[in-house]
């Protein structure tokens, strides 16, 4: 057994004795960071206590503030009384929406938030009125003095009342009534891909919404100075998006505005869209010329959500008797809650990366999100893609089970080629799938297991792919996705700044770790600032699994740049030509001469007598996409992630309690830049994953005003170490050119073959299918009442609405000669 | 207004005196009136472990714990577990095996982890699963964890040259 030296106890101050080094020279590997499991850049301080979050901010004279949120679904405000709560001593201002008129939105075509609401609430937790006062204490007694009168509006509750109630609308915009987007894409003819098909199948699933938790709850301190300026520490995942937003509702020169985005005690997508509160914070400072706390309280946080959106599809698949694909129709209904959110790109992404596991060469996608009064949906880890991925999956199972296929070897036999284009354009590069699928089924012994464990045992599979960052940015631009400055010093530290936020997954460290494999230099000699407006170039943030590839790959090209600048002084002060030059061990030197050379430092010192400060840019934007349909801005990345798992349940078929022991999973990361840090996300991704399958929901008591069920941390019911599986981890490289050193991405792709394989798990326990998540003993019990009865032995729904589509938007499959655009509107296959 | 209670007592060691509006929870006082904000909080309402201080050597919530309560008892948070010799060896494995991801559940599971090594030098799996099951973490599926309590277990045991089982870190082959 090896032993780890990767993460020894030296701190990098003594001489050399951070760790890395060590276990380097016994593999005698080329590289000499990237690849190792150092510990991270900042993780002492996170055990310590020492990490400062947004709420462990305080400065002096600083005062609090409570947002007053609507107790009402849907409804007119008719009136706002802040008189008693401006009486209260103590209060230094309150304000309503009439202060703040400007609407602001993640997306350009959904501006449709205002920080405190203007004339109507779309949902129980709309704020609509803010305090600030001496202390919380204060603030609170204040906001519960505000006196608003509403004028009650029909509550639009589910994803049928959204596609068919017309009046009231939740919002003036839209494609029709509360219909927020449909969308209709076709790829390739289908008729004729359903007519070679040996087996039709079509099925209906229902993903419930569930939310991120965080465990650190929404924070900010806003801060408009003597100056002028405007400083806003938050904890967001995306401090570019949060500065735009301030600027455009403030009505601020963005120059004038700083957003520094504190680490953030867990994101997964919850902290990625500007919020009320951080605007309504930096208002109340500019009123007051004093700083201003918020900090959510965990009902809050419930309300912000931005989580999972429930999702109702229909997939309508045609397959050859060896289960290969000849067609594909996709359908997906989503309840988008009160606002756009990131809404119309989670549309999208329900039906954009069916097609790069297994070959799918026609392919239609109808989608449609539905505006509801409930806290707005949005993207969480794996952002539209685990709904319709569990339903894929699980058909696929069916399909295997109806053809009497292996379901592993059925998926092996039809994988997408590697460095091709699929039916929807959508450029597969790397592809390691083949080697998770054969990494679990040998790891999780299958073949001994599947359909042969005794009845209430049982094991299924399922893979997934997630992309590697989105091809194209938010809002529409030509510029970089993410930058990096470096600078070096004399004294031979560096330092690397990049807009990008560690939320956790580690951001900071794999900048430290790509920086000092490239100048040779320990990762914890390194400076790393980061997400900081006013000091560090743009990162878009921290969603869409973008920051190792992207922040890296302008990482490598930032260091790289000050190797040559180094290696130009080196080799004119030592007389070696500059390719012999290698950085290694905090030195460079020459590789045929190791003794002849100078320390980093040295190196430094000559460059800046040489060049003059030394200090370099990289950055990153991603390739263009080969699609130029509209709509094609959704699913094209630099690279793809591959994930397979097995998932082993028991199955308790007098309670319908479902425990999932252990869990087989592979991931092809292309190449880990710290495979410790990669686990622990692989692990995470499962944990969360687990949760969604077993009991992770986020409801509403039904008919009765759309008010949550359980906005707190005891009963939304998330796992505790008592319920969390083993994690049999298997990291696949297969390294991709465009990822730095050919890493992939891990933070959200190892969560989505959890759900469909615990599905299908449970089909080979006990013989039923449960087609909905969470996968609930009450549900496991009625499937198994259903089978005992002679039915349909399922639980799920039975179909979708059935809406007016819009007419398709038909591009050809490459296959088909396609060019990637789309084709006239006329019959192209008739 | 209201008038400020005042309480002495031990907290990370070293005598400590502390005046607070009397209905603060002791998480609060540890937080807003003597500045420790090692301490966190998810939820005061008692539902998420994150906010975990020792009283007594005993694990608590604090955001249940009045700040009165504490009058004469021995507290010790996250910022006191590192003495002039360095990291306790909870904090260097949490901090070295990933344990910590984004921080922020960690200071209560360095606490409820290290009452538990106390009374229980070589925990078992399970045992660790046990102690642990009053502390939420969204983040690493609680595995690092385990790895970290039994790796500073092994360590506090004496056993200097523990680490990880390779497949922790690199996976299985």
């Amino acid at each position: 057994m090896a032993t780890n030296n990767g993460h020894g106890r030296g701190n990098g101050g003594g001489e050399l004795k951070s760790v890395g080094f060590k276990g380097d020279a016994a593999e005698g590997g080329k590289l000499k960071v990237v690849g190792k499991p150092f510990r991270k850049v900042d993780a002492r301080s996170k055990c310590t206590g020492q990490t400062r979050f947004a709420d462990d901010i305080v400065l002096p004279r600083m005062l609090y503030a409570k947002l007053l949120r609507s107790h009402e679904p849907h409804a007119l405000i008719k009136s706002i009384d802040v008189s008693k709560a401006q009486a209260v001593p103590g209060v230094l201002a309150v304000i309503t929406g009439k202060d703040l008129q400007i609407p602001y939105g993640i997306l350009p075509v959904s501006q449709d938030e205002h920080p405190l609401c203007v004339d109507k609430v779309r949902f129980i937790g709309d704020p609509v009125a803010a305090v600030a006062a001496v202390d919380e204490d204060t603030a609170f007694e204040a906001m519960n003095l505000i006196e608003v009168e509403y004028e009650r509006l029909q509550t639009i509750t589910s994803i049928e009342e959204g596609v068919f109630v017309e009046e009231p609308r939740i919002h003036d915009y839209g494609d029709h009534g509360n219909v927020h987007k449909q969308v209709h894409l076709e790829f390739g003819d289908l008729e004729e891909g359903f007519r070679e098909a040996d087996l039709v199948r079509e099925d209906v699933f229902f993903y419930e919404g569930n939310t991120h938790l965080p465990m650190e709850q929404h924070a900010a301190v806003a801060h408009f100075d003597a100056d002028d300026k405007l400083t806003l520490w938050s904890s967001t995942q995306t401090p570019h998006y949060v500065h735009k937003a301030l600027a455009k509702t403030l009505e601020l020169k963005p120059a004038h505005v700083r957003v520094i985005a504190t680490p953030n005690g867990g994101g997964f997508g919850g902290k990625s869209d500007p919020f009320n509160h951080e605007i309504v914070a930096c208002k109340l400072s500019m009123l007051t010329r004093r700083p201003v706390k918020i900090t959510l309280t965990r009902e809050e946080v419930f309300y912000c959500h931005r989580g999972r959106h429930p999702v109702l599809m229909k997939i309508k698949t045609g397959v050859k008797k060896d289960g290969a694909i000849t067609a594909m129709d996709f359908q997906s209904f989503l309840d988008g809650g009160a606002y756009g959110s990131y809404g119309v790109a989670s549309t999208f992404y329900t039906g954009a990366l069916q097609t790069v596991t297994y070959e799918v060469p026609r392919y239609r996608f109808r989608g449609l999100r539905a505006f509801t009064n409930k806290p707005p949906c949005g993207p969480k880890r794996g952002h539209g893609t685990p709904q319709p991925r569990f339903g894929l999956e699980v058909q696929l199972d069916k399909i295997a089970d109806e053809l009497k296929l292996d379901p592993a070897e059925m998926r092996l036999k039809h994988l997408v080629e590697p460095y091709t284009v699929t039916a929807n354009y959508l450029r597969v590069g790397s592809m390691g799938l083949g080697k998770c699928i054969e990494k679990v089924v040998a790891g999780s012994d299958w073949k001994n297991k599947f359909r042969k464990l005794p009845y209430g045992k049982g094991v299924g599979i399922a893979c997934s792919s997630y992309i590697c960052g989105a091809g194209l940015p938010i809002y529409w631009n030509s510029m970089p996705h993410s930058g990096v400055q470096l600078g070096l010093d004399r004294g031979g530290g560096v330092r690397v700044q990049c807009g990008s936020t560690d939320i956790g997954q580690g951001s900071d460290s794999i900048l430290a770790y790509i920086v000092a494999e490239i100048l040779g230099i320990d990762p914890f000699d390194i400076r790393v600032l980061t997400a900081d407006t006013d000091l560090t170039p743009v990162d878009l943030g921290s969603y869409s699994s973008r920051v190792t590839l992207m922040t890296g790959n302008a990482a490598v090209q930032a260091a790289e740049r000050a190797r040559e600048l180094l290696s130009s002084a080196v080799a004119e002060k030592l007389s070696v030509p500059s390719e012999n030059l290698s950085f290694a061990e905090r030195r460079v030197f020459d590789v045929e001469n190791p003794e002849v050379g100078v320390t980093f430092a040295e190196a430094v010192v000559l460059a800046e007598q040489k060049f003059g400060t030394v200090a370099t840019v990289g950055s990153y934007v991603p390739p263009r996409a080969p699609g130029k349909f509209k709509g094609a801005g959704v699913g094209p990345s630099p690279a793809y992630s591959y994930s397979a798992a097995v998932a082993e349940v028991e199955v308790d078929a007098e309670t319908g309690y479902v425990t999932v022991p252990r869990v087989w999973i592979g991931h092809d990361i292309g190449q880990s830049i710290n495979p410790m840090l990669v686990m622990g996300q692989v692990e995470g991704g499962v944990y969360m994953g687990l949760g969604e399958a077993l009991m992770e929901e986020m409801i509403y008591r039904a008919n009765r005003n759309a008010v949550h069920k359980f906005p707190s941390l005891l009963e939304y019911k998330s796992p505790t170490t008592l319920e969390m599986c083993d994690v049999f981890t298997y990291l696949v490289e297969d390294a991709d050119p465009n990822g730095p050193f050919g890493a992939k991405e891990v933070g959200q792709g190892p969560l989505l073959p959890v759900m469909p394989a615990v599905a299908n798990a449970v089909f080979d326990a006990v013989g039923v299918r449960v087609d909905e998540v969470p996968i609930t003993p009450e549900k496991v019990l009625a499937a198994l009442r259903a089978k005992a009865q002679g039915k349909d032995p399922r639980f799920g729904p039975s179909d979708v609405p059935a809406v007016n589509w819009p007419d398709p938007l038909k591009v050809l499959t490459p296959a088909e000669g396609g060019d990637g655009k789309e084709m006239p509107r006329v019959a192209v296959h008739s | 207004m209201r008038q400020k209670a005042h309480i002495t007592f031990t907290l990370n060691g070293e005598p400590a005196e502390v005046a607070f509006a009397p209905h603060k929870t002791l998480l609060e006082v540890l937080r807003e009136d003597l500045a420790l904000t090692g301490t966190k909080h998810g939820c005061e309402l008692g539902e998420c472990g994150t906010c975990a201080v020792l009283v007594d050597g005993r694990s608590i919530l604090s955001c249940l714990m009045l700040g009165l309560d504490a009058e004469g008892r021995r507290v010790e948070t996250v910022e006191g577990m590192a003495t002039e010799q360095g990291l306790h060896p909870l904090q260097e494995t949490f901090a070295d095996t990933g344990a910590a991801q984004c921080g922020y559940c960690t200071p209560g599971f360095l606490l409820v982890a290290k009452e538990l090594l106390a009374v229980n030098p070589e925990p078992t799996r399970e045992e660790i699963k046990e102690a642990l099951s009053g502390n939420l973490c969204r983040c690493t599926g609680y595995i690092k964890i385990y790895e970290a309590v039994e790796l500073a277990a092994a360590r506090m045991r004496g056993d200097t040259e523990a680490e990880l089982p390779r497949e922790s870190v690199y996976g299985y082959e």
